[in-house]
C-alpha cells in the first residue's frame, strides 16, 4: 500500500502559504453585519414585517484562536453563521477576511473565500448527499477546484484517515451506513478538504451522545493543532463552549451583548443576560439548588424587539434608562472583554452604573 | 495509519456488524429481486412488449386484411385461434399488432413528458423565487383540467391520429410530473448538503447535476412509472373516442369501439382487447407499485 | 379561517381565466379557419361574413379573446352547430345529468372504499389486507369503458335485469331518482363509474388509517384498555377529513371525465354531448362544454378545499 503521505502535494497553494497579514491581522473582522428576513402576509403576501434576526453586530477572530458563540436558540446564531459564509446574502455590513474586504471588486471572490472559510453542521445526516459514498462527498470540493479524479480520491482518504476513519473500510459507505458520530466525522473531513485557514462549526456536535461528542472535540482539537485552524464554535451548551473556547461571544436577539475571553466572562459576566444563561447552568453539586430560575420567559418577538436595551424585558435591573437608549459594546475592564450594558457604563445615568461588581 | 486512537477502534468494532456496502440502485435491485409478484408482473410486461414487437413474425395474418364471409366468428374458428373481427379480420393479428400502438400510447407521451415537466420542476423547484411561481402557476391552470377533459379537448381540436394523441397526453402528464420533480426538488434543497455543495463554491449547474438531480430521480421515477398504466387506459380512450389512432391501424381501444356492436354476437371476441388492455395496464401499475417499494427507502 | 377563505377564493379567479383563455385557445389551435370550424360545410357567405363581424375575428387575438370572454360570462356560449340551440342551455341540461351519475358513483365508492380501506388498515400485511388491496389496484387499472360493456353483456344482454343505454323515456327533464322505474337506466353507468374511485378511495383510507393507528395516542387508548373496535373508531374519525378531501376530488375528476362512460351508456350527460360534438366537428358546442366542465371542476376543487379548511382543525392557514 502506496503511503499517502508521499503523494505529492499538488493542491493550489497550502493554507498557511496564503497568509496574508501575518499573526497580528484578525483572521475574520465583522462590522454591523445586519440580516432581516421579510415575513409576508396578507390577501396579496407583502411584506408587512421583518425578522430582525442579525441586527448590527461587529466582531473580530484572530488568527489560531476559537472564538466561542452562545444564545438561546433563535438569537441568531446560526444565521450569523450562514451570512458569514455567504450562503444567505447580507442586508449590510462588512466582511474582512485577513484583511481582504469579502465579495468586493478590489478584495477576496467568494471562491476564494470558499476555500479559507469553510462550515459543519448540525445536523450530520441532511449534511450529506444520502446518495453519493462518503469518500465522494469529501471529494466533492477539491473537484469543484479543480482538482483531478485520482488526486481527488486520494485527498479523501488522506482526509477520512485524518478523522480517525480507516477509508477502506468507510470510504465506500454511504452516510445511513454510519453512526451518527461517524457522519459528523466525514462532515469534518469534507470541510478541511479544501484546506481552510478557518472552520465554523455551527451546533457541531450538539446532536451528538455526550460520549461521542467528548470523542469529536477531541479530534476537532487535534486537528486544530495539526493544521493550524482558527473555530468559530457556536453552540448553546456552555460547558462544551467552556472548554474549548479562547474567547466567547454571546448572543441575545440577533445583537452581541458581551464578548471577551473565556475565563473573565465565565468568572465575572458583566451583562445581565450573561449571568443568567451561565446560572441556568445545572451545578455537579447536590448543594446548590436552583430555587427560581435564572431566566424566565421566552425570548421577545424579533419582529418587534424591545426599545433600547432589548434584554430589558427580562432584566432584573431595568431602569428607565434602559428603555430609552440602546447600550453600546464597549469595554468593561481592560481592553478584551466588552459588554453592552448600561450599568457597565459610568456615563449611562443607570442607578447601578459604574459599580465595580454590579453582579455579585 | 498513523492516527489510529480510541474512536477509530471503536468505528472499527461497530463496523463489524454493519451490512455489506451497497449503493442506492444496488440496493433497489436487490429488493426487487425478493419481490416475486413485482417480477411476475414485470415478466407479463416483457412478454406483452416482446409480443407486440414481433407482430410482424408472429401474426398470422394480415391485421388490416378484410373477409366478409368471416364476419364476427368465435374463438377457435377454423384457422382464427381468438376469432374475426366486425369486418372478418383475425383477432389475434391485430391484438398482436395492436399492442404496439397501445404500449406506445402508453410510454411514449410518459417519457417526454417526464423529461420536460422534470426538467421544468427542478428548474422551478432549485431556482425559486420568480420563476417558481411562473412555471408553478402556469402548471395549476392545466391542472385546473380533470385529465381524461384536458386530454379530449385537446385531441378534440385538433383531430383524430396517434400524433395528436400522443401530444394530448403529453400535455397532460406534464403539470402532475413538474409538481413531484418541483416539491421534491424543494425538499432536497433546504437539505444541509446542498448549503455544504453551495459552500465549498460549485456552481449551480454542478449542484444540480451532482446533489440534486441523484436524490430526486427516484421520486420523478416512481410517479411516471405509476403514470404509464393511466396513459394506456387513457390514449386507448381516446382511441375509443375516435381521437387517437385512426382505422383501419389496429389498436386495443379502436378495436374495443368498433366491436361495441358486435358484444350481442360474439361476447368473448369482443371483451378481448379489453382484456389486453386490463391486464397490460394492471401488471405497470403494480410494478409501479412494487418499484415505490423498493426505492421509497431511505438507504 | 375567513381570511384563508378569501385568499382561497381570490387565488381562484387568475386560474379560472387561465382555464378560460385555454379554452378559448382551442378553437385557434383547430386546423383550418376558425370561422370554417364553427359553421356548417354549406354556410353561405353572407353568414360567414356576419360570423366574422360578430365574434370579432377581424380583429386582435387578445380583443377576440376579452370579447368571447364577456359573452361567456353573460351566459351566451353562441350556438350548437348541429342543432342551432344555445350551446350554455343544452351543456346546463346536459351537466346536471352528469351530476346524477357522478355523484351517484362517488357516494357508493365512498362507501365500500371506506370500509374496504379501514379494513385493510386494521390487518396491514396479513392476507385480508393483501385481497382487498388487489381490489382496489383493479379499480385503478380496469379500463372502465370496457367494464362498461362487460356490464351490458350481463346484466343487460345475458340477465336481462338491466336497461343497456339511455335515461329511459322520460328523458333528462323530470328524471326522478326515486322511481325505480327510472333509476335503473342509472345503475350501470354509477356501478362502472364507480370503480376507479373506489380504488383511489380505498388506498388512501387505508392509508390514513394505518398512518393514525401507528400514532402514540393510539398506543395510549391501546394501554388503556379500550377495544379494538373503540380503537379504530378513534382511528377512523381521524382519518374521515383526509379521505373525505379525497373524495371531493375524485367527485371533480368524475364529472369533468365522464365522457367514456356517458358514451358507452348513451347516458345524455356533458360526456355524452362533447362525444357527439367531436363526432360531428361541432366546434362551439365542444368548446363550451369543455369550458363550463373545467369551471365545474376548478369550483368543486374550491370548495373541498374550503370545506376541508372548516372541518380540519390542524389545518389553520393565515
Amino acid at each position: 500500500m502506496r503511503l499517502i503521505t508521499e503523494r505529492p502535494d499538488t493542491r493550489p497553494t497550502p493554507a498557511a502559504s496564503r497568509d496574508r497579514g501575518g499573526p497580528q491581522q484578525p483572521i475574520l473582522i465583522v462590522n454591523g453585519l445586519r440580516k432581516y428576513f421579510p415575513i409576508k402576509g396578507g390577501l396579496l403576501q407583502r411584506k408587512v414585517a421583518e425578522v430582525k434576526a442579525v441586527d448590527g453586530v461587529d466582531f473580530s477572530v484572530m488568527k489560531g484562536e476559537t472564538l466561542g458563540i452562545v444564545g438561546e436558540s433563535g438569537c441568531g446564531k446560526s444565521t450569523l453563521a450562514r451570512l458569514l459564509m455567504h450562503l444567505i446574502p447580507k442586508d449590510e455590513g462588512e466582511l474582512i477576511f485577513d484583511g481582504d474586504p469579502v465579495d468586493d471588486i478590489r478584495g477576496l471572490s467568494l471562491r476564494d473565500l470558499r476555500r479559507d472559510l469553510q462550515m459543519v453542521f448540525q445536523d450530520s445526516y441532511s449534511s450529506l448527499n444520502p446518495r453519493l459514498p462518503i469518500q465522494d462527498s469529501i471529494a466533492y470540493g477539491p473537484r469543484v477546484h479543480g482538482v483531478g479524479k485520482a488526486e481527488a480520491a486520494a485527498l479523501a482518504a488522506d482526509l477520512l484517515n485524518k478523522v480517525g476513519l480507516r477509508p477502506s473500510m468507510f470510504g465506500a459507505r454511504y452516510p445511513h451506513e454510519l453512526s451518527g458520530g461517524q457522519r459528523q466525522r466525514v462532515n469534518i473531513a469534507r470541510a478541511l478538504a479544501l484546506d481552510p485557514r478557518m472552520l465554523i462549526l455551527d451546533e457541531a456536535v450538539s446532536a451528538l451522545d455526550k460520549s461521542v461528542e467528548a470523542q469529536v472535540l477531541n479530534l476537532l482539537s487535534r486537528l486544530k493543532r495539526e493544521l493550524n485552524l482558527t473555530y468559530l464554535f457556536i453552540s448553546h451548551d456552555l460547558s462544551v463552549v467552556q472548554y474549548v473556547s479562547d474567547r466567547v461571544l454571546v448572543m441575545y436577539l440577533g445583537q452581541v451583548v458581551e464578548i471577551g475571553p473565556v475565563d473573565a466572562i465565565y468568572a465575572a459576566p458583566r451583562h445581565p443576560y450573561t449571568r443568567a444563561l451561565l446560572d441556568s447552568r445545572l451545578s455537579m453539586n447536590p448543594l446548590e439548588r436552583m430555587s427560581e430560575p435564572p431566566l424566565s420567559g421566552d425570548p421577545p418577538n424579533p419582529v418587534n424587539p424591545p426599545s433600547g436595551c432589548r434584554f430589558r424585558t427580562r432584566c432584573a435591573f431595568a431602569e428607565s434608562v434602559c428603555a430609552e437608549r440602546q447600550p453600546r459594546l464597549a469595554a468593561a475592564d481592560g481592553g478584551a472583554h466588552l459588554v453592552a450594558c448600561h450599568m457597565a457604563d459610568a456615563e449611562s445615568g443607570h442607578g447601578r452604573a459604574g459599580l465595580s461588581a454590579p453582579l455579585h | 495509519m498513523s492516527d489510529v486512537n480510541a474512536a477509530t477502534l471503536a468505528d472499527f468494532a461497530a463496523s463489524e456488524a454493519s451490512p455489506p456496502v451497497r449503493g442506492y440502485w444496488a440496493s433497489v435491485g436487490h429488493r426487487l429481486r425478493y419481490d416475486y409478484a413485482t417480477l411476475f408482473f414485470l415478466s407479463v410486461i416483457i412478454v406483452v412488449a416482446l409480443l407486440a414487437i414481433c407482430a410482424p413474425w408472429l401474426a398470422p395474418f394480415d391485421p388490416t386484411k378484410t373477409a366478409m364471409a368471416y364476419r364476427l366468428k368465435p374463438v377457435g374458428f377454423k384457422n382464427f385461434m381468438l376469432g374475426t373481427d366486425d369486418l372478418g379480420r383475425d383477432m389475434l393479428s391485430r391484438l398482436l399488432w395492436g399492442g404496439r400502438t397501445s404500449l406506445i400510447m402508453g410510454m411514449v407521451p410518459v417519457g417526454v413528458a417526464t423529461v420536460i415537466g422534470g426538467f421544468l420542476g427542478v428548474l422551478a423547484g432549485f431556482v425559486g423565487g420568480r420563476v417558481n411561481t411562473l412555471i408553478m402557476r402556469a402548471m395549476d391552470i392545466f391542472y385546473a383540467f380533470p385529465s381524461v377533459l384536458l386530454a379530449v379537448a385537446i385531441s378534440g381540436t385538433l383531430g383524430g391520429g396517434i400524433k395528436n394523441g400522443m401530444l394530448a397526453l403529453t400535455i397532460v402528464f406534464i403539470p402532475p410530473l413538474c409538481r413531484v420533480a418541483e416539491s421534491a426538488t424543494t425538499l432536497v434543497r433546504g437539505l444541509d448538503f446542498v448549503e455544504a455543495a453551495r459552500a465549498s463554491g460549485a456552481t449551480t449547474l454542478s449542484i444540480i447535476l451532482h446533489h440534486v438531480l441523484g436524490n430526486v430521480l427516484s421520486p420523478i421515477l416512481i410517479f411516471a412509472s405509476s403514470l404509464i398504466s393511466v396513459s394506456i387506459l387513457l390514449g386507448s380512450g381516446l382511441s375509443f373516442l375516435g381521437l387517437g389512432v385512426e382505422p383501419p391501424t389496429p389498436d386495443w381501444g379502436l378495436m374495443l369501439s368498433a366491436l361495441r356492436s358486435g358484444i350481442y354476437i360474439q361476447p368473448l371476441v369482443c371483451a378481448l382487447p379489453g382484456v389486453a388492455i386490463f391486464i397490460t395496464s394492471l401488471s405497470f401499475n403494480l410494478v409501479s407499485d412494487g418499484l415505490r417499494q423498493a426505492m421509497d427507502v431511505k438507504a | 379561517m375567513w381570511r384563508y377563505a378569501a385568499r382561497r377564493i381570490l387565488m381562484t379567479i387568475p386560474i379560472a381565466l387561465g382555464v378560460s383563455a385555454i379554452c378559448y385557445a382551442l378553437i385557434l389551435l383547430a386546423p383550418g379557419d376558425p370561422i370554417q370550424s364553427m359553421l356548417p360545410p354549406d354556410a353561405t357567405p353572407e353568414e360567414v361574413a356576419y360570423l366574422k363581424k360578430a365574434y370579432g375575428f377581424d380583429k386582435p387575438v387578445p380583443v377576440q379573446y376579452f370579447l368571447w370572454l364577456m359573452r361567456a360570462l353573460s351566459g351566451d356560449l353562441g350556438a350548437s352547430i348541429q342543432t342551432h340551440r344555445p350551446v350554455a342551455l343544452e351543456v346546463m341540461t346536459a351537466l346536471s345529468n352528469t351530476f346524477i351519475i357522478a355523484v351517484g358513483a362517488v357516494l357508493l365508492a365512498f362507501t365500500l372504499a371506506f370500509v374496504m380501506g379501514t379494513i385493510a388498515a386494521y390487518h396491514v400485511g396479513k392476507p385480508t389486507d393483501r385481497a382487498l388491496t388487489g381490489v382496489a389496484v383493479m379499480g385503478v387499472s380496469i379500463p372502465n369503458y370496457w367494464l362498461g360493456i362487460v356490464f351490458i353483456i350481463i346484466f343487460a344482454v345475458k340477465l336481462g335485469v338491466l336497461p343497456a343505454t339511455g335515461m329511459g323515456s322520460q328523458g333528462s327533464a323530470n328524471f326522478n331518482i326515486f322511481d325505480w322505474a327510472q333509476l335503473k337506466y342509472a345503475v350501470l353507468p354509477i356501478l362502472t363509474m364507480a370503480m376507479t374511485p373506489l380504488g383511489i378511495i380505498m388506498r388512501s383510507t387505508r392509508a390514513a388509517v394505518a398512518d393514525v393507528l401507528n400514532q402514540d395516542f393510539i398506543q395510549m387508548l391501546r394501554a388503556k384498555g379500550l377495544r379494538p373496535f373503540a380503537v379504530l373508531r378513534h382511528a377512523v374519525r381521524n382519518a374521515l377529513p383526509q379521505v373525505l378531501t379525497v373524495m371531493g376530488l375524485q367527485l371533480g375528476y368524475l364529472v369533468g371525465g365522464s365522457i367514456l362512460i356517458e358514451t358507452i351508456f348513451a347516458w345524455p350527460g356533458t360526456g355524452f354531448l362533447m362525444s357527439k360534438a367531436i363526432l360531428t366537428r361541432d366546434v362551439p358546442l365542444l368548446q363550451g362544454a369543455i369550458l363550463v366542465l373545467a369551471m365545474a371542476f376548478v369550483t368543486i376543487n374550491l370548495a373541498v378545499d374550503l370545506l376541508q379548511a372548516a372541518i380540519d382543525p390542524r389545518i389553520k392557514r393565515a
